[in-house]
């Protein structure tokens, strides 16, 4: 500790290259964390899904809907034990551009598959008793100020035409992956307001056991082949997967990216820390002759770029950790659950500790190896 | 007694093809609590002899021993402590570190002892005040005179205590009020403290200041004469 107050003056030599090269060090860790985290993001939400939740939706494609008297035929498959259905609805609130979810869903079968979607009993009676009726995530409130009892008119973009909800209640996911900025609504009011076209976008089934994932929904599939509109059946976790491939590679895209940003800031750091190096010669000449060894001096030239390099660290991937969580960012509900996990933050850290062993170890090795006569020589 | 002994040294360098012969068979002693001035024209070896002596080049053939210990044969990593303790060294100019203030600059060399802070800044203070700068401890090297800075850098080379001050022409850069003033310093400290002391200098003045000076040239020792106290 006692080479402290040199390190801290040598960095404190040029303030201001010393904090852009932090600041750019900082940058580059915050922007890798970011990215990775997009990755983490939809790594999480691909995987999400409970093992006993089947999603059955139209064979041709998802855009396609599936009719709704298959729910009985569904609940006779043996290993079923419950079965919901939604459609997607696509509505725009305003003239927002802000883009929501809204899912028509058979209220009572929906919550009671998704225990996830946690709601206070009296506001989830209040939503199963009104057709007109639905419920909201805790960021809707946040983003347009909607409150219980509230009328709340949809434009309809799928299915035309106003469409007014009445707010009943605000849920709060106890798992991070499910949006919380989705409104929900009953089916049968779309029913209702299409003129009963009996229309089901996909079925949600529960199973008793797991194990038994791939026969149930072969047995499934088997039963609506020849119908005309065929099934495809697959796990909840593949279904999610499926939208998570929709984005293309993009693991590798933001996995490529990262890394491209880190090794730019490598090569500005890199140069920095030489060019405060070759500045120093004399200096590192008189030390040496003053008693300093190699190896204090290689640390010496190490402890300033690992300053830069974990104050860049703390600021950069602290500063990812707290915006993202403070902010409850979710990238317009694209991203649910957005937030910097442990491990991006150890990776992180990882590659701090690459950037300061990649840019300082040949400044240091040259102050080590700096031979004094010659180097007094040349700046004499 | 001689506290650095020169024995049959040669030196030499290579530039390009060609090889450039500094000393030849030098062989020179240096009493201990002697003030001894290496005179000479440029080129004549001196800088090169100073070097040698604090172990910061190695000569081509020969031995060199301070204070018992032989340097010539000395690794970089047991040259850096024993440089540590046993010499002081002041350069001619860019001796200090400009980002430290006085009192930093001169705590350096017990940054590699095993001393206190309290008893780094005892000595510090001391050194600070043998040379008269007692008053200019938080003052950057910016803030000082040339002669300021050399007096800094020459508390800096006593405040260790080592065996042995060399000085690389100490009062080239200065002017005439500010040489005299880091030559009585040097006399000083010679005469009060008994430090031994190796100055090169080109100025008459500065070897006016030593009991001893040697005049080299080409390499060879070629006039040796003691100058009363």
């Amino acid at each position: 500790m006692k080479f402290l107050h040199l390190v801290l003056a040598n960095l404190r030599r040029h303030p201001l290259r010393t904090l852009l090269t932090t600041a750019s060090v900082a940058l580059a860790l915050f922007l890798f964390a970011s990215l990775r985290t997009v990755v983490t993001t939809l790594q999480a939400a691909a995987q999400f899904g409970s093992a006993r939740r089947l999603v059955s939706t139209n064979a041709t494609g998802i855009v396609f809907t599936l009719p709704l008297g298959y729910v009985n035929k569904l609940r006779t498959v043996p290993g079923v034990e419950a079965v919901t259905w939604a459609n997607w609805f696509g509505g725009r609130y305003g003239d927002t551009k802000r883009f929501f979810a809204q899912f028509a869903v058979d209220p009572e079968s929906y919550l009671e598959m998704y225990p996830e979607i946690a709601l206070p009993e009296d506001q989830k009676q209040a939503f199963l008793r009104e057709r007109s009726a639905a419920i909201i995530g805790r960021r809707l409130v946040d983003a347009f100020g909607w409150r219980l009892g509230q009328d709340v008119t949809i434009q309809g973009t799928i299915f035309p035409g106003d469409w007014t909800f009445t707010v009943r209640g605000i849920y709060t996911p106890t798992d991070p992956v499910i949006n919380d900025d989705m409104l929900l609504f009953h089916h049968d009011y779309l029913e209702e307001r299409l003129h009963n076209p009996g229309d089901a976008g996909w079925y949600v089934i529960r199973i008793h056991d797991a194990n038994q994932a791939a026969a149930i929904a072969k047995t499934v599939d088997g039963q609506f082949r020849n119908s005309s509109a065929a099934t495809k059946t697959g796990t909840e976790q593949a279904f999610n997967a499926s939208f998570a491939t929709m984005w293309g590679n993009v693991s590798l895209l933001m996995g490529t990216m990262g890394f491209a940003v880190v090794f730019a800031i490598l090569l500005v750091t890199a140069k920095a820390r030489m060019m405060s190096a070759r500045e120093r010669t004399a200096e590192v000449a008189v030390l040496k002759t003053i008693g300093f060894s190699d190896r204090t001096l290689f640390g010496l030239v190490m402890l300033e770029t690992a300053a830069i390099a974990l104050t860049g660290a703390v600021v950069g991937l602290g500063g990812a950790k707290i915006l993202y969580r403070s902010t409850n960012f979710n990238a317009g509900g694209f991203l649910p659950g957005f937030d910097v996990t442990g491990a991006t933050l150890a990776l992180g850290a990882g590659v701090a500790l690459f950037l300061l062993l990649a840019s300082g170890l040949v400044p240091a090795i040259q102050a080590a190896r700096l031979p004094v006569v010659q180097a007094l020589r040349r700046v004499e | 007694m001689a506290l650095v002994e020169i024995r049959d040294v040669d030196k030499s360098f290579q530039r390009g093809a060609e090889r450039i012969e500094i000393f030849t068979g030098l062989t020179l002693d240096i009493p201990e609590g002697s003030f001894t001035a290496l005179m000479g024209p440029s080129g004549s070896g001196k800088s090169t002899l100073l070097n040698l002596v604090a172990g910061l080049d190695r000569p081509t053939r020969g031995a060199i021993r301070v204070a018992g210990a032989e340097v010539s044969s000395m690794t970089p990593g047991q040259l850096a402590p024993w440089r540590a303790r046993h010499i002081g060294f002041v350069f001619q100019q860019l001796n200090l570190l400009p980002v430290l203030t006085a009192y930093q600059n001169v705590e350096l060399p017990l940054l590699l002892t095993r001393l206190s802070r309290k008893e780094r800044d005892q000595r510090i203070r001391i050194a600070l005040g043998v040379v008269g700068l007692d008053d200019r401890m938080a003052h950057y090297p910016r803030q000082l005179s040339g002669g300021q800075e050399q007096r800094v850098a020459i508390a800096r080379a006593i405040v260790a205590d080592p065996t042995l001050v060399l000085l690389d022409e100490p009062t080239g850069q200065l002017d005439a009020r500010s040489s005299a003033d880091v030559l009585q310093l040097l006399r000083r400290l010679n005469g009060e403290f008994a430090k031994t002391i190796l100055i090169v200098t080109h100025d008459a003045h500065a070897a006016e200041a030593a009991r001893t000076v040697l005049h080299l040239d080409k390499g060879t020792l070629i006039e040796r004469h003691g100058v009363p106290a």
